[in-house]
């Protein structure tokens, strides 16, 4: 009863966030000074180019009505119409984000594996070089953002062993026509492990470099909190059963050492998800952030408020996901 | 016991150096560019596009790092972006850092209403993704210079703030701080004499990494065009050009990115090294 | 001397140099209880855990043999060894707060070691974990079995852990001060079970704990460590009538000196008469039964 109030009052501050950035969107691109319109066309539009779009796109109106018309338009499904475009906002937003959620995916699933290994080894050999080592590694890996490993994975993979492709989402050579647009998982339903493995190919090098600076939180955050579960008392009991060091670490202290990283890896999974903006550029992979920097770029405001929003939506979603994860992990929490 | 301790700290004696080398490097290559920089880094010359670097056959003399497509010097560009670099560095961190720290200097010794505000508009902020925000303030300011200057300063003052404000907190329940009000001091007083010295090390600590942020975000707007103009060199433009063309010329991007990554990495590890060096507690 | 778990001459270092336990000798015989006493700092508590493998890893053992049940464990390898202690011995923790695993169900805290390490079936090893709850007093035993550790008081996981301890049926227990966390009047309730439980099944137990009035209720023989020596080893009647080092007189005084164990002794006073003798009587009922 209680845990079904909780996620209702988790689901209503979602909600509320959500106008909240929608309002702070919408407001701030318009606030400030300057002639949104001006700021969408090209250089030389006449005057009468802009008179005609502010009509077209109700900016000759209060700010408030813009904002209670816009909002009407969101409630039915239609954020507008993209300038650069000039094609549904919503179609254009959501047609890209199976991409992005992709990659974004299949990074964490990267992280996790990383991060994870680093972490049990480094506690399985705590106290020896190997610790060290992930220390080490894990203090490098931070210590340089995703676009740059990005760019070093470019280099390493792409040019001196070519053995990844750097750009794109997909060969335009395999010969197969998607229902949707989520490529791997149709793929993975269609069991073409051809494709799967174009994509895979594909989706690597940006996920790794998005992986990276997770993986290494991971490997500390993880690794820390089995640290200090190694010395409780149930791990020592578990030791005197006649239990092994690897079973010991995995059974007894992992389910435990788990729940302090999740919480913390949900934010840093949102902060990924931002980071596929620019490594969606980098590696010209055909996703939402790829489309926010050409949105940016032509000042296609329409666009980059739905682009925004979704992007607001993602992190909400992720948080609440954390949340509800963390109930269900918690065997404390879950009969609360 | 301090044998163990001595180990540690050698190699973070080691790191300081390097790090603190190649800024101090990076830092006279900016101001004497003019001066040193081999080539005018504008200037064009199609019949030498694409000339390797030196070690490599087929190089051309005068050019020590190769050209580019349009046959402008590498290195010339690299030493002109510096300076780009580091302005933003400077000014973006130096301008985070002054606001950031004295909004989380104020909530934290003050507490009362001036920290509830402050500490509210911290969490609106952390929960509105930076990325987003970069995207939305660009769009909204236009490409620029100055535009990435108040992007950075816009997003990243919190990092400042609810670091110092936890600080100024700790600072500000110790006695000493108690004295020195029965002392007959003002509270504001305190807070400069009392308080400021004993928070000033972590606020280097952090100016210093902040600038490393500066240099990263500079770089990613350079590389989408988003930055100052296109004809100006900076390291992101450098790279967004020597990424197009990896396979044919690979210095083109080899050197701006040696260059960027190395920055980055002195900058981030001066940091942390400040930090470990400053604070024997968090060590 | 005989016995089921034989120290001999076991010294315990700090990495670092400075000595833990000094050429510890102690012997528990089968089916017998040893009290192992000391105030907190004496090294008594890194005795059992240099028995049961879990020293800290600041510690290592530089010197002495362990026998147990007739095989010197510091001559096998680290994984014979576990598997041997797995097998024979048992320990009752400190802190039934934190020894039970907070993510697991306490039925699998209590079977998996023996379907895991001894091979037994699940039903078997169910059927024994609900035979032993009923043993040691816990009410709607199927239910705790699904239960969580939070959901349980103290008392109740000090006696599930106590199931734990015996549900292999070990030859060997080592409680290490298994009541200091409770409450007192759980205190005695544990102890009793404790006490029950091991002459039911027979098991040598070394009961560490630096509380004299425990020791005086359930063990046979004790030894006595300070500063990492046995100064002294005895049979209980014996050691409560006439203590023989001056440690051991100085902890059985009311108010013991530790700084000066040799200066002035306060005589012994009514309480711990009065525990002798209850002691005494305990022993006898023991006796009897």
């Amino acid at each position: 009863m209680t845990l079904l109030r909780n996620i209702l009052i988790r689901l209503l501050t979602t909600l509320v966030t959500l106008i909240g950035v929608a309002v702070i969107v919408f407001v701030v691109i318009r606030v400030v000074p300057g002639n949104p319109i001006a700021m969408m066309l090209p250089p030389g539009a006449t005057e009468a180019d802009i008179a005609r779009l502010q009509t077209q796109y109700g900016f000759d109106k209060s700010i408030f009505e813009q904002f209670v018309i816009w909002l009407g338009g969101v409630m039915q499904g239609d954020f507008g119409t993209s300038i650069s475009l000039r094609q549904p906002v919503a179609g254009l937003v959501l047609g890209r984000l199976p991409a992005t959620l992709e990659l974004s995916i299949f990074a964490l699933s990267i992280a996790i594996v990383i991060g994870g290994t680093m972490a049990l080894l480094g506690t399985r050999y705590r106290d020896t070089k190997t610790e060290g080592a992930v220390d080490i590694s894990a203090g490098m890996a931070l210590s340089i953002p995703d676009f740059l490993w990005g760019l070093v994975l470019i280099l390493l993979f792409g040019v001196l062993w070519p053995v990844f492709h750097i750009s794109g989402r997909i060969s335009p050579a395999l010969n197969i026509d998607f229902n949707t647009n989520f490529y791997f998982f149709e793929a993975l339903v269609r069991l073409r492990f051809d494709v799967l493995a174009d994509l895979i190919g594909h989706m690597f090098m940006p996920a790794l470099a998005l992986a990276i600076p997770l993986a290494a939180i991971i490997a500390q955050l993880l690794k820390q909190s089995l640290k200090e579960t190694m010395h409780l008392d149930y791990v020592t009991l578990a030791r005197t059963k006649g239990y092994g060091e690897n079973h010991v670490i995995t059974r007894e202290a992992l389910p435990n050492a788990i729940l302090p990283t999740l919480t913390l890896v949900g934010v840093q999974f949102t902060f990924l998800i931002g980071g596929t903006v620019i490594i969606e550029r980098l590696f010209s992979y055909e996703g939402l952030g790829n489309m926010a920097i050409d949105a940016v770029i032509n000042r296609d405001l329409p666009l980059i408020q739905g682009i925004v929003i979704l992007f607001a939506l993602l992190f909400t979603i992720v948080n609440l996901v954390v949340d509800m994860l963390y109930v269900v992990l918690n065997p404390r929490l879950r009969h609360a | 016991m301090r044998d163990a301790r001595g180990d540690i700290r050698r190699p973070i004696g080691l790191r300081l150096w390097l790090s603190g080398g190649w800024l101090t490097l990076l830092a006279l290559g900016a101001l004497f560019t003019p001066w040193i920089a081999p080539k005018d880094p504008l200037m064009q010359d199609l019949f030498l596009g694409r000339m390797p670097p030196f070690w490599v056959q087929g190089a051309e003399p005068g050019y020590l790092l190769g050209t580019d497509s349009l046959g402008r010097d590498v290195l010339s560009r690299i030493l002109y972006g510096t300076r780009l670099a580091l302005i933003v560095a400077l000014v973006a961190g130096t301008l985070t850092c002054v606001i950031g720290a004295t909004l989380g200097l104020i909530a934290g010794y003050y507490r009362g209403w001036p920290d509830r505000i402050i500490s509210r508009f911290v969490d609106i902020w952390m929960a509105f993704p930076p990325v987003l925000f970069a995207i939305l303030l660009i769009a909204v300011l236009g490409p620029g210079l100055i535009s990435i200057i108040i992007a950075i300063v816009v997003i990243d003052w919190t990092r400042f703030a609810r670091v110092i404000r936890a600080e100024a907190m700790t600072q500000g329940a110790m006695d000493y701080v108690a004295s020195a009000q029965v002392a007959g001091r003002t509270r504001f007083g305190t807070m400069l004499t009392e308080i400021l010295p004993n928070v000033l090390p972590t606020i280097v600590a952090l100016l210093t990494l902040e600038m490393g942020i500066a240099v990263i975000v500079e770089a990613i707007l350079s590389f989408v065009n988003l930055s100052i103009s296109t004809d100006s060199p900076t390291w992101g433009g450098m790279i967004a050009e020597g990424r197009t063309s990896v396979h044919q010329a690979w210095w083109v991007l080899v050197f701006p990115l040696i260059t960027l990554f190395l920055t980055v990495l002195s900058f981030s590890q001066l940091g942390e090294g400040l930090k470990d060096r400053f604070d024997p507690v968090l060590r | 001397m005989s016995g089921y778990l034989i120290i001999r001459n076991l010294t315990v270092r700090l990495r670092s140099g400075p000595v833990i336990l000094r050429s510890v000798s102690l012997n528990v015989a089968a089916g017998q209880v040893h009290g192992l006493v000391g105030e907190s700092g004496a090294g008594k508590s890194m005795i059992g855990k240099a028995v049961l493998g879990t020293l800290p890893r600041a510690l290592q053992i530089t010197g002495g043999e362990i026998w147990l049940d007739g095989v010197d464990l510091l001559s096998l390898s680290a994984a014979e060894r576990r598997r041997r202690i797995g097998a024979t011995a048992a320990l009752i923790p400190q802190d039934p707060l934190t020894a039970l695993n907070p993510s697991k169900r306490i039925g699998p805290q209590i079977t998996r070691r023996l379907i895991d390490i001894l091979g037994w079936t699940k039903q078997a090893a169910e059927a024994r974990a609900l035979e032993l709850l009923d043993e040691v007093q816990i009410p709607n035993a199927a239910r705790v079995m699904r239960s969580y550790p939070h959901e349980l008081s103290g008392g109740m996981r000090q006696r599930i852990l106590i199931a734990s301890a015996f549900a292999a049926e070990p030859k060997l227990i080592i409680a290490d001060e298994p009541t200091t966390a409770l409450d007192v009047t759980v205190q005695k309730q544990i102890l009793r079970l404790i006490a029950q439980m091991q002459a039911r099944h027979g098991t040598a137990l070394l009961f560490v704990t630096h509380d004299l009035g425990v020791v005086s209720k359930v063990c046979d023989t004790l030894s006595v460590l300070y500063a990492g020596k046995v100064v002294e080893e005895a049979r209980m009647q014996r050691f409560f009538m006439r203590p023989i080092h001056s440690y051991s007189r100085a902890l059985l005084s009311a108010t013991p000196s530790y700084e000066d164990p040799l200066g002035s002794l306060t005589p012994v006073s009514d309480t711990v008469i009065e525990e002798v003798e209850a002691e005494v009587r305990w022993h006898d009922a023991r006796a009897g039964t």
